[in-house]
């Protein structure tokens, strides 16, 4: 299976449990986890269902389209669903057989695995799920995101596309996995990689970056101040790329690296509180229109 | 009377391997706990538990409580009875409330006032009828970490699924966290289905017959002999490791071993690169020949059967290739790196914010490591090893493959250096530095390896007590707990006698002259032997040793830590004797006495006035000449109590506090020169005699 026909499997069975399909964000960012649709509407009580393909950066894994394994961009497929559904497991379980992948031919586990993003002041507990002793799967029940605790408790699945693929497709090379027919990683990636690589390590401009994180950050705050939720937070979301390039030169030490890290948490947490001060004003308008139709 | 089996099984998403048998050992608890609590005799108690269950199984529980009595306590007797003799109306609405009558009635005294009393029999109640508090047994369960999940607000281990709670035949009603008790268990997640338990006792044959092994020690047996067949079959030897297979045996319902290979140019990457990827990141048993030799194998134990067993096989080979090409591309950019390269980059890697760089550390724990070379008298040759060691026992924390593999600093430390030219006593000192690296692991053995160890970890504490963060309660982020005992550990190890505060004080003016203390110095002192005598008391406490004799010896100064063990030991080791309590009862007169002393002064033998200050004042005389000698504790103990008839004569025919001024302070100044003597061994008065 081609990985355009994964993602379509994917989208197709989420899908068909009430997820809404979304498209990637439109900001640079590490995972997932950081688009505003997982972020901030993992915070408060509103349910929420959604999936969706996010392209991750992650400048320090960059290899200049050389190693067999690690990419500057990979890419993640994202569910959330809040609250957390009974038969999420056998949900999930379900996806891989839809993938192809039968339980019983191969050994599939779910391996303890806490994780923790501090930069955003996330903390869930959950497993890696791994296929023949391959992480595959991160699978999370969010107990606090942006410094508040979850109520209810969202489940977060990412499954690592191209870890994946490289298994059904049987590939050992990360480059030669076939997207769709006739096309490649390489194809498509192989360039970008080579060069945001080379730009990462070699010719970015370090003082530049420096400058736009603290401009990021200034901007960040003062739509805050203002009230603006989302703005305020795409800003973050730059700083912390922008933060990831330059840890990725080397150009910050082990503790500066603790302080940026503390800002763009502070910032995070402020515009998480932000959101339920926002959503509340409206009266929690997804949570009112479910409790309605229960109703009726 | 009538018994039935009990089952109490609680179904979950899978457990952290690592918690599961401590879970089930209290739920265990818990139940024996309740029954015994609840008057309810029972047989055999069987655990079980897996990934997804935790289950306990107690036969022949008895169906009803036993009968009991119960005493109830009423009005006090002058007001149960009238003045006239006759019974109060007071005594009659108690016994009533009893549902007894005031022919009941016993008296019965409680803090010197009398007050009636009744015995009240309490029929036992049907066991069924009390079982459904038992679902306080569940959710009273503590775990490590817990979490939350969907709408609920339980903190459990992991989201509960199922719940089978039968009595016999019948499901014992309760909810917890919105799951329901019934009679049906869940088999294994992919080759068992659900399955009705009719019966208590049918469980482990039930969920045998689903692809699970419910009892955990049948799972590890057959792990074992499993991977006592491949053994067999190939000519190979599989060392178990403990733990490995403890989690190994809490990761799956139902084992099979299979075994892999990998691409025998690997086996250039250090054994303990290959051993700890195999172990610590897949879970794999690695393989070595009869020789001892690492072989190009490993062995997983997967969670199922042995159906399309070969595609699990090739799908862990592949994936252990990935993390080894990983590991020998570093293992040969490391080849490339060298050691004043590496030093260098330590200038760029701050250890602590407020504390400074990784080399700025390192070059205080050199300075270090020379002045205690210096008062353990260490050889020359050690003493110049420790030298080189302290300067670069960092540089490994550069390399990619620690990098990649944190918990093996140390160990490629001593790996890289003997490869870069260094001495073998040098690079093994590298790696000792680190030891003990859990509470587990021995100390350092080398004369060099120790020494860096005790500054290494002195440096790290003293530092961090010096800008404030000291470990309290749960938070110790730097784990400087641990490192303290590692440094006791470490001093007792080599038998090091020097005083632990000379070593204190060395480190921190080390760190006060790199500008990093950031409260006075005095009161860093002050916290930081505090600190060490806590933690000297939890090895005392983990030795045996008694509470009492722990505060005794803990009541001065530390000084040398083995010579503290060891008097501690002493003193333990004789207190069940006879004479023991009146040898402590004089010796602790004297330090008692001795405290009245405001300044001590010397003794003078002309103003005694009684032949027993004369002899006790030599016996004390001869003690102190073999304590300063430096004696073992054992006879420092023995000095001490032979004291004892001479404390006992002085005292029976001396009053210290004479009135005469200078009678009374020369006497003051003896004892007080005694307890100094006496506080050498311990605070002794802090000793409990019975």
């Amino acid at each position: 299976m081609n990985i355009q026909n994964m993602i379509l499997t994917l989208q197709k069975h989420w899908s068909q449990q009430g997820c809404i399909l979304m498209q990637a964000y439109d900001v640079e960012k590490g995972a997932g986890t950081m688009s505003p649709y997982t972020f901030l509407r993992a915070i408060g009580p509103e349910p929420w269902s959604v999936a969706y393909v996010e392209p991750s950066r992650r400048p320090a894994d960059g290899r200049y389209g050389e190693n067999p394994n690690r990419l500057y961009q990979h890419h993640q497929f994202q569910v959330i669903i809040k609250p957390s559904p009974d038969n999420i497991q056998e949900l999930y379980l379900d996806s891989l057989k839809a993938l192809g992948i039968d339980p019983l031919e191969h050994d599939i586990r779910f391996v303890e695995d806490n994780w923790e993003n501090p930069s955003l002041g996330c903390a869930g507990l959950g497993w890696e799920v791994w296929l023949d002793g391959m992480e595959i799967t991160q699978f999370t029940y969010f107990q606090q995101v942006g410094g508040l605790e979850c109520r209810p408790v969202s489940v977060e699945i990412t499954y690592g596309i191209e870890r994946l693929a490289s298994y059904i497709q049987d590939k050992e090379n990360v480059f030669d996995l076939e997207w769709t027919n006739g096309f490649t990683v390489r194809d498509i990636f192989g360039q970008p990689e080579y060069e945001h690589s080379k730009y990462t390590f070699e010719t970015s401009d370090m003082e530049m970056l420096f400058n736009l994180f603290n401009t990021y950050e200034k901007e960040a705050h003062r739509q805050m101040d203002e009230g603006l939720v989302h703005p305020a937070y795409d800003y973050v979301l730059k700083c912390s790329h922008v933060f990831n390039l330059l840890d990725a030169r080397g150009a910050i030490s082990v503790t500066e690296r603790t302080g940026y890290i503390a800002r763009c948490r502070n910032l995070a947490k402020k515009i998480a509180k932000t959101f339920y001060e926002e959503r509340e004003k409206l009266g929690f308008p997804i949570l009112k229109r479910k409790e309605q139709a229960e109703h009726e | 009377m009538n018994k039935r089996n009990l089952l109490l099984e609680v179904g979950l998403e899978e457990m952290p391997a690592r918690f599961i048998d401590n879970s089930i050992r209290q739920l265990g608890e818990k139940m024996t706990g309740w029954l015994d609590k609840k008057n309810i005799s029972y047989g055999k108690v069987q655990l079980f538990s897996s990934p997804r269950r935790l289950a306990v199984l107690v036969s022949d529980v008895a169906e009803r409580q036993e009968d009991s009595h119960e005493e109830a306590k009423g009005p006090a007797k002058k007001i149960a009875v009238t003045p006239d003799g006759q019974w109060s109306k007071a005594a009659e609405g108690f016994t009533r409330g009893q549902g007894m009558t005031v022919e009941d009635i016993f008296f019965k005294e409680i803090n010197g006032v009398e007050y009636a009393h009744v015995k009240k029999f309490i029929e036992g109640q049907e066991t069924f009828s009390l079982l459904a508090e038992i679902k306080g047994l569940i959710t009273s369960l503590n775990f490590p970490k817990n979490m939350r999940w969907g709408d609920e607000e339980l903190r459990f281990i992991r989201p509960i699924k199922w719940i089978v709670a039968l009595f016999g035949q019948e499901v014992i009603p309760f909810s917890v966290a919105g799951v329901n008790t019934g009679k049906v268990t869940r088999g294994h997640r992919f080759l068992g289905s659900e399955t009705v338990l009719d019966l208590p006792e049918g469980y482990e044959e039930a969920l045998l017959g689903q692809y699970v092994v419910a009892d955990a020690e049948s799972r590890k047996q057959a792990i074992l002999s499993q991977l006592e067949k491949i053994e067999e079959e190939n000519g190979w030897v599989i060392p178990i490791d403990a733990d490995l297979l403890q989690e190994v045996t809490n990761l799956v319902e139902y084992p099979t071993a299979l075994y892999g290979k990998f691409e025998e140019e690997y086996l250039e990457i250090p054994e303990e690169v290959l051993i700890t990827s195999m172990k610590e990141h897949q879970r794999y048993f690695p393989v070595k020949s009869k020789s001892g030799d690492l072989l190009p194998r490993f062995v997983t134990v997967r969670n199922g059967d042995h159906l399309h067993i070969e595609t699990v096989a090739r799908g862990n080979e592949k994936v252990l290739r990935a993390r080894l090409s990983d590991a020998a591309f570093f293992y040969r950019e490391d080849k490339k790196l060298r050691i004043e390269d590496a030093l260098k980059k330590l200038g760029n890697i701050v250890y602590h914010e407020e504390i400074g760089t990784l080399s700025e550390k390192t070059a205080r724990v050199r300075k270090l490591a020379n002045l205690i070379a210096e008062r353990t008298g260490i050889d020359e040759e050690a003493a110049k090893a420790a030298d080189r060691a302290a300067k670069i026992c960092k540089f490994d924390l550069v390399t990619q493959m620690v990098y990649e593999f944190p918990e093996l600093q140390g160990i490629m430390g001593e790996k890289y250096a003997v490869q870069k030219g260094e001495s073998e006593a040098v690079a093994h000192a590298i790696n000792e530095h680190y030891m003990p690296r859990n509470a587990d692991d021995s100390t350092a053995e080398s004369d060099a390896g120790a020494v860096v160890a005790i500054s290494d970890k002195l440096d790290t504490i003293v530092s961090f007590f010096a800008i404030g963060v000291i470990p309290s309660g749960s938070q110790d982020p730097y784990a400087l707990r641990r490192q303290a005992a590692g440094i006791a550990q470490t001093l007792v190890g080599k038998n090091w006698g020097v005083p632990l505060e000379s070593l204190i004080g060395l480190s921190l003016s080390l760190v006060s002259e790199a500008g990093i203390a950031k409260r006075d110095n005095e009161e860093i002192y002050k916290d930081l032997c505090q600190f060490f005598k806590l933690r000297i008391k939890h090895l005392l406490q983990e030795q045996g040793i008694s509470y009492d004799i722990i505060d005794a010896v803990l009541g001065g100064e530390l000084g040398s830590i083995p010579g503290l063990m060891k008097k501690a030991a002493v003193i333990q080791e004789h207190k069940d004797e006879a004479g023991f309590k009146e040898s402590m009862e004089s010796l602790s007169r004297v330090l008692n006495i001795a405290a009245k002393a405001e300044v001590m002064g010397d003794i003078d033998p002309n103003l005694f006035e009684n032949p027993s200050e004369n002899v006790l004042h030599d016996k004390y005389i001869d003690a102190a000449r073999k304590a300063e000698a430096g004696i073992e504790a054992g006879d420092l103990y023995q000095t001490l109590i032979e004291l004892k008839p001479f404390i006992n004569d002085y005292f029976d025919q001396n009053m210290i506090m004479a009135d005469n001024q200078g009678v009374r302070e020369n006497r003051l100044n003896l004892m007080a020169a005694i307890s100094v003597l006496i506080m050498k061994l311990a605070k002794v008065n802090e000793i409990i005699v019975k």
